[in-house]
């Protein structure tokens, strides 16, 4: 396992071409109906990088990240064709698909805190899967809140209901919920979309300290956070992944389709 | 620049109309609601009493007390929601967060909306075929709560389907992301949050229930009998069917009676309301998003 270094800069550093490969992608079509959401896509995605997605709206993104934990099973107009490999398992096969959704943990871009105290919010998860001592529930609780950076906020009203939290408070709660699954791959869709910049800088210190334990996939349209948290990133545009690359290199213009520079230039989308 | 014009009149005046005949239309529902009331109270007020609510009817049921007929509704309205509420709070369940939108679902769903529209005398005559008869449970508890029970599944069926889809969807999303099975999610985030709403339904069939008269009539509610029933399968007096032979089939009943045996009834109702709704507040005051 090769661990990820932050550099002096802060810049996320480069994952080893070496590092093992998590997530594997191949000619991926995702299909609503007859209209394409997005076409053949193919890349991989090593362990314990930050790997960044951007693109404007309606570039597949978002159904891309359903097809990983298979929740286009809920869409019975979603097609999807391709494989897609986790750890090296070809997931489309996967009977059980719900120890594969326990090991991806989600955000979603709106906040979702679940109608029921902060606690549970986040006990929901090791409760799912059988967890009953209370002593252990108490160490994750405060584990994942506190790696949320919530914990110091919440810690003294732990009973209140986590859906009546502010939104960026409900946003980290949603994360908390996502690291009490203890995930292997942890997917953020567009987290900042609902939260004020403060808490999405120190969202984005979270994420940097996670990486070393998890994959992190990051969808964003904000071309500057996927500069400053992956390593490497994919540019979506209709339903096409036009380049993947070195985050830096798509940033200081070494690009291979001028598309990509025109994007992150800010010269559409 | 805030001077005001011709239209900002006109359309206050409108406004201020509309507003008006709003208020006047419930207030307007308000008025049956207490004349009923009122005229059931001053009428039969006066034969309320702790004896008239425990004991037995007498001198050819002119006088005497309900006893036979409160306990009799109790018993059918109970049996009814044993029934009906597990079954309509399974289907509903079923439909709204198992079924896909198939030609399956809709014509259950068409089926549903049907029953609702049954009249009850045809849902009596159905409990006299299918539960009396055929079953061979005779007239009694049984077979009149059955058929009360299936008059009003639909009821249950719709308050408690309304009440599942209000939850957010993002609610099972978040829990289905985590790993969880449907039924996780059902037990776990649907239906802690859907209770109130599918108490409102029980609620709506409890007042349905115990004053239905036409359903029981035929299947399981008798005009007189000394006795209390002491399982499902006896025969029973009830408080509707009691309101009707006292008001209609026996003579010489003193004018206060039935408005007494209705007093009783309608503050029965009442009473069961209260509660479920004082409940329903406090599950409600537990759930906010």
């Amino acid at each position: 396992m090769v661990a990820a270094v932050q550099n002096a800069a802060g810049a996320p550093a480069g994952v080893a071409d070496d590092a093992p490969v998590k997530l594997e992608v191949r000619d991926l079509t995702i299909r609503y109906g007859n209209d394409a959401a997005l076409s053949n896509v193919s890349l991989s995605i090593r362990e314990h990088e930050i790997f960044g997605i951007i693109g404007p709206a309606n570039a597949g993104k978002t159904s891309f990240l359903k097809t990983l934990n298979r929740m286009d099973m809920f869409n019975s107009n979603m097609r999807v064709n391709g494989d897609i490999l986790f750890n090296g398992l070809d997931i489309r096969r996967l009977k059980n698909v719900y120890a594969l959704r326990s090991r991806i943990g989600v955000v979603f871009p709106l906040p979702v805190g679940l109608p029921m105290t902060i606690y549970d919010n986040v006990a929901l998860s090791p409760r799912l899967s059988g967890m009953k001592n209370k002593a252990d529930l108490d160490i994750i609780v405060e584990r994942c809140l506190t790696r949320a950076a919530l914990w110091d906020e919440v810690k003294d009203r732990l009973t209140s209901l986590g859906s009546l939290l502010s939104g960026g408070q409900q946003q980290r709660l949603t994360i908390a919920r996502a690291l009490s699954q203890e995930p292997e791959v942890l997917m953020l869709d567009e987290f900042s979309i609902a939260v004020d910049p403060v808490t999405t800088m120190r969202i984005e210190d979270v994420l940097k300290e996670l990486k070393q334990e998890m994959t992190i996939i990051l969808v964003t349209n904000l071309v500057q956070q996927a500069r400053r948290l992956a390593s490497r990133t994919a540019f979506f545009l209709n339903g096409e992944c036009v380049e993947i690359g070195e985050t830096e290199d798509l940033f200081t213009g070494e690009v291979k389709d001028p598309r990509t520079r025109d994007y992150i230039e800010g010269r559409f989308g | 620049m805030f001077e005001t014009s011709e239209l900002n009149v006109h359309n206050q005046r409108v406004q201020r109309l509309y507003r008006t005949l709003f208020l006047m239309m419930t207030l307007l529902l308000i008025i049956p609601v207490l004349l009923i009331l009122g005229t059931l109270i001053v009428k039969g007020g006066s034969v309320i009493s702790i004896d008239f609510l425990f004991t037995s009817p007498t001198d050819g049921m002119t006088a005497g007390g309900l006893f036979p007929a409160l306990f009799g509704t109790v018993w059918l309205v109970a049996v009814a929601l044993l029934i009906s509420v597990p079954l309509g709070i399974a289907a509903a369940i079923y439909l709204s967060e198992y079924a896909g939108e198939n030609w399956f679902t809709r014509i259950i769903n068409l089926a549903i909306i049907n029953l609702a529209g049954v009249p009850s005398i045809v849902h009596a005559l159905f409990g006299v075929g299918a539960f009396v008869l055929f079953f061979k449970f005779g007239t009694s508890i049984l077979a009149a709560s059955l058929t009360l029970a299936i008059m009003t599944l639909p009821v249950v069926i719709v308050a408690t389907r309304e009440s599942l889809t209000a939850v957010p969807h993002a609610f099972r999303e978040a829990c289905w992301n985590m790993g969880a099975t449907r039924w996780q999610t059902i037990r776990r985030v649907v239906l802690p949050n859907a209770v109130s709403g599918i108490l409102t339904g029980v609620i709506l069939e409890v007042s349905r229930t115990s004053g239905e008269t036409a359903p029981i009539m035929f299947t399981g509610a008798v005009f007189f009998t000394p006795f209390l029933p002491q399982s499902v399968f006896d025969q029973t007096m009830a408080m509707s069917l009691h309101l009707f032979v006292v008001s209609t089939q026996v003579p010489g009943v003193p004018e206060d009676l039935p408005y007494g045996v209705a007093l009783v009834l309608i503050a029965m109702v009442l009473i069961m309301n209260s509660v479920s709704i004082a409940f329903r507040m406090y599950l409600r005051g537990k759930k906010k998003w």
